[in-house]
């Protein structure tokens, strides 16, 4: 079956009526968590990870991949009309978008971002159907040792490319390893780290993880450090675009996808690099070179398209791979796991309903997000204006909720508080969250695909490597692990050229 | 007005403690890793063990790298390294850590944790939602506890009886 059959077949699992009403819902409480300052898409996914929990898995992903489109859209909203960007891809968002809103443009900022989130989105999710299962193909017949070489691979791409410090984010990955190793191992039944509790021996939900590093180890970072005086949001009236301004923007529109796809699709820090990128490519096609820093409609448009095309980007290593590549891909993988579905190049097979009907979601789910969140703008500029204590004493009671929610056991709570003053001291010793979350996802399993190669290779270590996809893999993992040097080798002789020119 | 009481050499080795405070974090990883490594070692593994890795090498070498990883950040951290605190769109980093509102919160959820069985969710979570808001510096007491309640009341309604997500409901739900 070929993927434009495939994915008919999915539109006729996501137009059915309840189907619909879940993307609907994912989106709209998407959008409105995604607003909420200080609320970023990875924290927004996990809290309202619980909600799927009563739903089959279908429904379930098709309101989940809602909540992540609408999540991001609702961050950019933030960041134009607060100039105070909860999350690094939203960045951007704000260099141009906040001057336009001051200047009473809010309204153009809002509409180009909408639109370019919409066309990002539809050109990101049209390359994921043609090249997500061309993907899963190739990697259809890769065994254990490779999907431990990819393991690696993600690993080693979270601590080393993301964040400033290496020494730090290898500290918060094994972090993580260490909490993923609680609970009984999965080969043997041997106890490991539980100390004797049988609480413990089940291991620690991913889930609890996640939501009490990002959510409570951020809302009690926050309260140590509340701004008491939080800045005040620009009202805005219904997003709309005039002629001259669509036609300055739509050529950002199509170009932010082809920046941001491919960054989404490897390990690279998401959608932080690509806005930035595309953000500097309009700064250098634009013909209105002297608006820029107060208020370039292209500078909204482009970077905005291309941080949603990333979305769609991650999702093909995600669905493919099983390689979450960015907080919120883990996040999302974790509620595969839930379901006892391992996303990887066999998915396509073996849950080709759900795949495909969570793929033309995400088409359904654009197409919501724009009809929906035009009109409703003004709205959600409002949520804005949530008083600071109300909003995060609402993240630790949805915290709870989701945590209890796992497995209803009031112990789980006092997890989650374990956890989020841990993910507390790594915001205050600047320990990147991510490589936490990754380890505590992909720990147990990497270590099975490890176990599990060296069985077959009779404990030699060379079953390792003893296939050239795994050893390409690995050649990437030493040219990023080697990157720092090769950069200074490759600084020396350009820095003495330029001391020879001047 | 204490600091001048204070010998010089303990106020420097104050300071010094305080500005190397990062060192803490090398301990707790220190501290983990023996952990892990502990309980690695003290495995009596069977013979069911099946495959040249038993369920030991992981836990032994991800012990072994956390007392690596220990003592690599003790060296940046003594070479002048500082992790960055994180910013936010709330976060005012200008002012000193405000101990108390976190201790509260703490207190507050961990009170949560013992009371959600025996008085229900829609109770706990009440209490939860308004000692949280009380706590960050909400006192508004004729709105902040119909907030919370509605909330709570409303949480519990949507997932116990729409999303099939149960919730304990407590003696209160069994008199409504």
């Amino acid at each position: 079956m070929n993927a434009f059959s495939s994915l008919m077949d999915g539109f006729g699992t996501a137009l059915t009526p309840i189907n619909l009403l879940w993307a609907a819902v994912g989106v709209l409480l998407g959008t409105a968590i995604g607003v909420l300052p200080g609320i970023g898409p990875a924290m927004a996914v996990a809290l309202l990870l619980p909600v799927t929990y009563g739903l089959e898995p279908t429904g379930a992903f098709i309101m989940f991949a809602g909540i992540y489109y609408g999540a991001m859209f609702g961050g950019s909203t933030t960041s134009i009309l607060l100039n105070t960007p909860g999350e690094s891809a939203a960045v951007v968002a704000a260099i141009e978008g906040n001057p336009m809103a001051k200047s009473g443009r809010g309204a153009q900022a809002l509409a180009a971002a909408a639109i370019g989130h919409f066309a990002g989105g539809m050109i990101g999710t049209v390359l994921l159907v043609a090249l997500a299962p061309k993907v899963a193909d190739l990697a259809v017949d890769i065994g254990a040792p490779d999907y431990f070489a990819i393991m690696v691979l993600a690993f080693i791409a979270v601590t080393s490319v993301l964040g400033s410090s290496r020494i730090r984010g290898l500290a918060s990955l094994l972090i993580g390893l260490t909490l993923g190793l609680v609970g009984l191992d999965q080969m043997t039944g041997q106890q490991r780290l539980t100390f004797g509790s049988l609480q413990l021996a089940d291991g620690i939900d991913v889930v609890i993880v996640a939501v009490g590093l990002f959510a409570i180890g951020e809302a009690l970072w926050v309260a140590a450090h509340l701004r008491r005086t939080s800045g005040q949001a620009i009202p805005v009236g219904r997003p709309w675009l005039g002629r001259q301004d669509v036609r300055r923007t739509w050529k950002s529109w199509l170009r932010g996808p082809l920046i941001g796809f491919p960054f989404g699709a490897i390990p690279a820090g998401g959608a932080e690099i690509p806005t930035f990128l595309s953000y500097v490519t309009e700064k250098r096609l634009s013909q209105h070179k002297d608006e820029w820093g107060k208020g370039a409609i292209e500078g909204v448009a482009g970077p905005e398209s291309a941080s949603s095309a990333s979305a769609a980007g991650t999702l093909v290593s995600m669905l493919t791979l099983g390689l979450p590549t960015t907080a919120v891909a883990a996040v999302m993988l974790a509620a595969f796991q839930q379901y006892g579905i391992q996303p990887g190049p066999l998915l396509f097979e073996r849950e080709s309903e759900l795949v495909w009907g969570l793929i033309a979601s995400l088409f359904v789910g654009m197409v919501l997000l724009l009809a929906l969140n035009l009109p409703l703008a003004p709205l959600w500029a409002k949520l804005l204006r949530i008083p600071r204590p109300y909003l995060y004493a609402g993240i630790l009671f949805f915290a709870a909720v989701g945590a209890y929610a796992v497995g209803g056991e009031a112990i789980d709570l006092v997890i989650l508080l374990i956890i989020g003053l841990i993910g507390f001291g790594m915001r205050r010793y600047g320990l990147p969250v991510l490589p936490a979350v990754i380890g505590v996802i992909l720990g147990p399993n990497a270590e099975q695909q490890l176990r599990r190669a060296l069985q077959i290779s009779d404990g030699s270590v060379s079953g390792l490597v003893d296939t050239p996809f795994s050893v390409s893999v690995y050649a990437v993992v030493a040219l990023i692990v080697l990157w720092p040097l090769l950069r200074k080798l490759a600084r020396g002789p350009l820095k003495s050229r330029r001391n020879v020119t001047e | 007005m204490t600091t001048t009481d204070v010998p010089p050499e303990r106020r420097d080795r104050r300071t010094w403690l305080r500005e190397h405070s990062e060192l803490g974090v090398c301990v707790m990883l220190l501290a983990l890793g023996a952990v892990v490594l502990t309980d690695a070692l003290t495995m009596d593994v069977e013979i069911t063990q099946r495959g040249p890795v038993g369920p030991k090498t992981v836990p032994v070498a991800v012990g072994i790298g956390l007392l690596a990883v220990s003592v690599l950040l003790a060296v940046d951290v003594l070479r002048g390294g500082r992790g960055k605190a994180e910013g936010g769109e709330d976060v005012d980093l200008s002012e000193p850590a405000d101990w108390r509102t976190v201790l509260l919160l703490a207190g507050v959820f961990l009170a949560t944790a013992v009371l959600i069985e025996p008085v229900g969710f829609p109770v706990a979570g009440a209490l939860l939602f308004w000692g949280a808001a009380y706590a960050l510096g909400s006192r508004s007491f004729h709105r902040d506890p119909l907030i919370a309640a509605g909330l709570s009341l409303a949480t519990y309604v949507v997932f116990n009886n729409l999303l099939g997500v149960p919730l304990p409901g407590g003696p209160l739900m069994g008199v409504l």
